[in-house]
């Protein structure tokens, strides 16, 4: 399939998903987003995809939804419809997906892009990058999962201050508040995320892909549910090639050589 | 001079950076007479090339520098340790004018350390540990650990450090200003780089002069620092770099600076 709003590629273990409207900030049109859609279902479905990047071109990561498109106020197309059939599948597949998703805020990420870049499962951030919130500026509220993280990441009375007062968060706020994991100056921003980028894609994929899946149910479970899926799923990742390459390293005093099975 | 404790390069993607590895993983690069032999000659070769204007000094992930080499001391008087006079080098290149950083991953220990804090920056992987156990061989930091330890984080954590020989994390480190930045360690050599890249693409005489400036506020009171940092001001406004910085500023353009 080819791309126009965004671009795609899969090498080397890692599916990059870059979303390319610069001139509007990558803006996410009808196009982008089936666009996204799509290609997120390729990575999740191509074996040779250890992880998946998302960034954007430009200067921005992704503004959100674009306004020259929005459902006009008292039009027969509601937001509604928009989410679920546009943002919704997206926020539901990258958090379901079994493989590490690293997203790359090169530039501001706001509104439902901001909601793209904290469903993803690392985030690294360029120094010169702002979060923003934007919904309320238009007064809609957060949405595409962001009711969801924002307290989770950011505890409620924080939470609901960034979607009222609708103050940017810095880059370095942002890290301080464990909104993003990493933080790199711009000039060696594409490096440093390639350089993360490689890091998941020569890990023990499916194992990356349990931790995800059981950290998830985690934040909703009890202990003892999680006891009893750590049995199950720890029986798992023992059978794996990759655990018995990982002693094996261990033993012989080198690094492992994981495959992702 | 063949190098063969140390890899000298320009780092590709990074204008203007002079990149100095010491390459000896097989002892976490400690840091030999010869060693320091030719890292002086590399950063005096790098001080000459008008083309390089910041240096980046490292190790590899594992280690910075693990320490001074002991092989080389062990059997050692205080008559040879005075006629070898290692510090000799040390202060060759404490006399280098372009700004120096310490790209700091895994051990930077004793030497190691000292190297580092001689630097004007240290960049630190999140996996960097800093110490000075000397004290745990029988001696003591001779490199300049008890000064510039001390005026980095303090008295009692450099006394706590110096006397006991335990090291602290490039998080504490980080909290206690000996380091300004921790990035992780899959990226901390292009942080590095990206910074050295950002201060060589300042006008090189405001460069030098202000690295001596902030060198001033450690050996000096304040007012005669206070002094010296004026001059240099004043001394910038000779410089056609200081007409050409605030043309640009106000014709809103960037500067293009010709280093003089």
């Amino acid at each position: 399939m080819s791309y126009e709003t965004i671009l795609y590629q899969v090498t080397d273990g890692i599916a990059r998903i870059t979303l390319n409207r610069p001139e509007v900030f990558n803006a996410c049109n009808e196009q982008l987003t089936s666009e996204l859609r799509a290609a997120l279902e390729h990575a999740a479905n191509t074996e040779e995809a250890r992880c998946v990047v998302l960034t954007g071109a430009g200067r921005a990561f992704c503004s959100g939804q674009d306004l020259k498109e929005a459902p006009e106020p008292g039009s027969q197309r509601d937001l509604r419809d928009s989410l679920q059939r546009r943002y919704n599948p997206i926020i539901r597949l990258m958090r379901q997906m079994p493989k590490p998703i690293i997203a790359g805020i090169n530039g501001v990420a706001a509104g439902a892009g901001l909601s793209l870049a904290l469903a993803a499962d690392i985030r690294i951030m360029s120094t010169d990058a702002r979060l923003v919130e934007a919904f309320i500026a238009i007064a809609l509220i957060p949405d595409s999962g962001a009711t969801f993280f924002y307290p989770r990441m950011l505890g409620y009375a924080k939470a609901f201050e960034f979607a009222t007062l609708n103050k940017p968060i810095s880059a370095e706020e942002a890290y301080r508040l464990g909104m993003v994991n990493m933080l790199a100056s711009p000039r060696a921003f594409p490096r440093a995320l390639e350089a993360i980028a490689r890091r998941y894609a020569e890990g023990p994929t499916q194992t990356y892909a349990y931790v995800k899946m059981l950290l998830q149910r985690g934040m909703v479970a009890t202990l003892d549910e999680m006891l009893q899926l750590e049995e199950e799923y720890q029986q798992r990742a023992g059978s794996s090639e990759d655990y018995r390459e990982g002693v094996a390293a261990f033993r012989e005093k080198r690094s492992p050589r994981f495959v992702g099975r | 001079m063949d190098y063969t404790c140390i890899r000298v390069y320009r780092p590709d993607h990074f204008r203007g950076v002079g990149a100095i590895q010491i390459a000896r993983p097989e002892v976490r690069n400690a840091l030999s007479l010869r060693t320091m032999e030719e890292l002086v000659h590399a950063c005096e070769e790098f001080e000459r090339d008008s083309t390089v204007g910041c240096i980046v000094l490292h190790g590899d992930e594992r280690a910075f520098a693990a320490g001074a080499d002991i092989r080389e001391m062990e059997s050692a008087t205080t008559v040879t340790m005075l006629e070898r006079d290692q510090f000799a080098r040390w202060e060759r290149l404490r006399q280098i004018k372009k700004p120096m950083i310490a790209a700091v991953s895994g051990f930077a220990l004793g030497g190691g350390c000292e190297l580092a804090m001689l630097c004007d920056i240290i960049v630190a992987s999140d996996t960097a540990q800093f110490g000075q156990p000397e004290i745990n061989i029988g001696v003591m930091p001779g490199a300049g650990g008890t000064q510039r330890l001390t005026r980095a984080v303090g008295k009692s954590l450099a006394m706590e450090l110096v006397l006991t020989g335990r090291m602290i994390s490039a998080q504490r480190a980080l909290e206690r200003g000996l380091v300004s930045r921790v990035v992780p360690v899959e990226y901390y050599l292009d942080e590095a780089f990206a910074l050295a890249e950002d201060i060589a693409s300042k006008a090189p005489i405001a460069v030098r002069l202000a690295k001596e400036s902030v060198g001033k506020a450690f050996s000096t009171p304040l007012e005669q620092g206070l002094e010296y940092e004026r001059k240099n001001f004043y001394m910038l406004f000779s410089t056609e770099d200081q007409k050409e910085g605030m043309a640009a500023f106000l014709e809103k353009r960037a500067p293009i600076w010709k280093g003089h």
